[in-house]
């Protein structure tokens, strides 16, 4: 959805926390920080609540033990019971490694999978970029804007609080196909102009 | 955030200079973007001359089969399985950096992880070739994998250490390539929102996914690395246990011992810090990191390596006292007059396993040659040099005397298309490493600057202010802010 935002980048974390304070008290919506680095205690800061892409993990991972047990069961002793030097049809010790091996397997790229579906990121895969620099040295502050929000208002109010480089931008929210060689185009944009 | 943010001035810095955000990814980034330098295109025109040697003693062994190589009645296995255990070994300083060390807490890996985890996917590349093309008929390779066939259903034997070691393998490779990977998003977005051409901003587009640097998608990226380090800490392990399993298994004198695991995983570990050290150090001067790889990282990695050489010099010793102890026969002859005796033909290679592995290391108790450059480099050849031969010493002179004296005659020595093999592996290895340098920071830009408040040098100074605070008012003054 295309919708507008104001923008403002800070230079130091310590700047930034305070700001993320006042910014959520003051009411105005954070649509997103974006930073360079993790910064801990952000997401906290920012409300936001525990990722659970490591019970996700845990899921893949019995995914994984019971399709090495089970299929190695069912094909030692059901599918082709094969007689190797007299040893047991099941012989569960033997079969840990293995089962060892496709846990972590299953966990390692189930969660890989899950984290990029979340984020919504494989190749080819395009969003705005607020400010170029929020993978160099800022930490970029967006704000959405609603019908009732007054942007230069709040361009006063990030400045008040240390940030800079502050600007409006009216920007697709979400994610699309796209090159990151070409330029993007924006359609509908009259409709948020006859809003604001 | 003080609390967090507080390192004791006791800790070297691991970030020489006055640096900030910005000055971390010209020097590091930065370095990706220019134009390589002539000691570049050197390296990587002797390395594909050696990847194509390699390339003619495949297709020879292929061609013609496995006849190519000097493999003879009881050396089954000879140089392919050497190389594949040596560069399994190598391949797992990386994980351990990144995952271990991770899970230590131990800050000086963000120097050093990105190049040892993509050293780590190389050299686990060139090992899966000798049993690939060990096997004779490499287009069949897949029958390794259980998958229902027309077969019969044909399936593997799951009791074998030999199909555990396909798993193992292919689980590591697999994980190692996803946590290098989700690393390097942050970086290759960084990469691509300097880009200034159309082609590198389409390629590092493709590449990075889309990252943002969003803090939902940074807690998420965290998680996953916390957890697949948690993951990879026990799978480093398990795979040179199960590789020493194809060995401890059997019931040769001399293998068969239940030393192995913890010796070969030791082992592993020692020889992968020695090849981790051989690159860093070339690529910190080429690409001019020193201010990121310094001389504390550096004696990081030797102690590493002289606490594992000194395990693998208890487990030479321990071996060959068990031998004696054990009273078998066989197993005492292996070690007494295969391996031990010095005049025995494969004596050179056991001794050189013992200068190269449990003497040389020790030299490491000093200091100043822990911070040695030039020292450390010439080192670390040498146990990388000491390592291959005491897996040729495992398996050769295990084997190369069978209990039929009539046939000790025979002695292994490899061809010219063995060598080549392995030389062929060299320059893939080296190939990818060139590649990769060129085109990926070598050094993970976004973990530096998360740890440039603590630990640079700059940052370091403010510190004292700290220490010297009282610890009532450091408490309600700098705890309040404390996320």
């Amino acid at each position: 959805m295309i919708k507008k935002f104001v923008v403002g980048s800070f230079e130091d974390e310590k700047v930034l926390f305070p700001a993320v304070k006042n910014v959520r008290r003051a009411g105005y919506k954070i649509h997103e920080v974006y930073t360079p680095f993790p910064i801990h205690g952000l997401d906290k800061a920012l409300g936001l609540r525990d990722t659970s892409i490591h019970t996700m993990g845990f899921i893949y991972g019995l995914l994984g033990t019971t399709t090495a047990i089970g299929g190695m069961g069912w094909i030692f002793a059901w599918d082709w019971p094969l007689n190797i030097g007299g040893k047991p049809h099941f012989p569960l010790p033997a079969f840990i490694p293995i089962t060892f091996e496709l846990t972590v397997l299953f966990a390692g790229v189930g969660m890989t999978w899950t984290f990029c579906w979340l984020c919504k990121m494989m190749p080819g895969v395009k969003k705005h970029h607020f400010n170029l620099r929020s993978t160099d040295d800022l930490m970029t502050m967006v704000i959405e804007c609603t019908e009732n929000s007054n942007a230069a208002e709040i361009e006063n109010f990030l400045k008040e609080n240390g940030a800079i480089e502050i600007n409006t931008q009216i920007a697709e929210e979400g994610w699309w196909f796209g090159r990151y060689d070409k330029e993007q185009k924006l359609y509908r944009t009259e409709e948020i102009e006859a809003v604001d | 955030m003080s609390l967090l943010k507080y390192e004791s001035q006791l800790r070297e810095p691991l970030i020489n200079g006055d640096k900030n955000y910005h000055q971390i990814t010209e020097d590091i980034i930065g370095a990706v973007e220019i134009k390589p330098g002539r000691a570049w295109w050197i390296g990587l025109s002797i390395a594909l001359a050696l990847l194509l040697f390699g390339v003619y003693s495949v297709y020879r062994e292929v061609a013609y089969g496995i006849g190519q190589w000097n493999l003879n009645r009881t050396v089954g296995w000879g140089w392919a399985i050497t190389n594949f255990v040596w560069w399994i070994g190598i391949g797992h300083a990386g994980t351990l950096i990144s995952a271990i060390l991770l899970l230590f807490g131990q800050k000086w890996r963000t120097g050093v992880n990105r190049a040892a985890e993509a050293m780590t996917i190389f050299a686990v590349m060139c090992a899966g070739m000798f049993p690939i093309f060990h096997v004779g008929r490499v287009w069949v390779a897949f029958y390794l994998f259980p998958y229902p066939n027309s077969r019969g259903p044909v399936w593997p034997n799951f009791n074998s250490a030999l199909l555990w070691d396909v798993f193992a393998v292919s689980t590591y490779f697999t994980i190692s390539v996803l946590f290098w990977y989700t690393g390097l998003l942050p970086d290759v977005a960084s990469l691509r929102d300097r880009a200034k051409t159309k082609f590198r901003k389409m390629f590092y587009g493709l590449c990075s996914f889309g990252w943002t640097g969003s803090t939902k998608h940074w807690q998420r990226q965290e998680s996953l690395a916390l957890v697949l380090a948690g993951l990879a800490t026990p799978l480093v392990l398990s795979v040179h246990t199960v590789v020493s399993f194809d060995f401890a298994t059997s019931v040769i004198p001399g293998w068969h011992t239940t030393i192995f695991p913890p010796y070969f995983v030791a082992g592993a570990v020692f020889s992968g810090f020695a090849m981790v050290q051989t690159l860093l150090l070339i690529t910190r001067k080429l690409l001019h990191l020193e201010d990121y790889v310094t001389f504390g990282h550096i004696e990081a990695m030797n102690k590493i390596i002289l606490v594992t050489g000194s395990i693998v010099g208890c487990a030479y010793l321990s071996e060959l006292f068990i031998s004696w102890y054990s009273m078998n026969a066989y197993e005492w002859w292996a070690y007494r007059e295969n391996r031990a005796n010095i005049f025995s033909p494969y004596g050179w290679a056991y001794y050189g396993m013992i200068f190269c592995n449990v003497i040389s290391p020790q030299l490491f108790w000093s200091k100043k040659l822990r911070r040695n450059v030039t020292f450390t480099f010439f080192l670390a050849v040498l146990v990388n040099v000491g390592m291959w031969f005491e897996r040729f010493v495992i398996f050769v002179t295990s084997i190369y005397r069978d209990y039929l004296p009539s046939s000790w005659a025979t002695y292994y020595s490899p061809t010219i298309w063995e060598i080549g093999f392995y030389l062929g592996t060299f320059g893939l290895f080296f190939t990818c490493y060139f590649l990769f340098a060129k085109f990926f920071p070598v050094i993970a830009a976004a973990e530096i600057k998360a740890i440039l408040k603590t630990s640079g040098e700059n940052y370091k100074q403010t510190m004292s202010g700290i220490e010297e605070m009282d610890t009532n008012k450091f408490y309600t003054e700098e705890m309040e802010h404390a996320h």
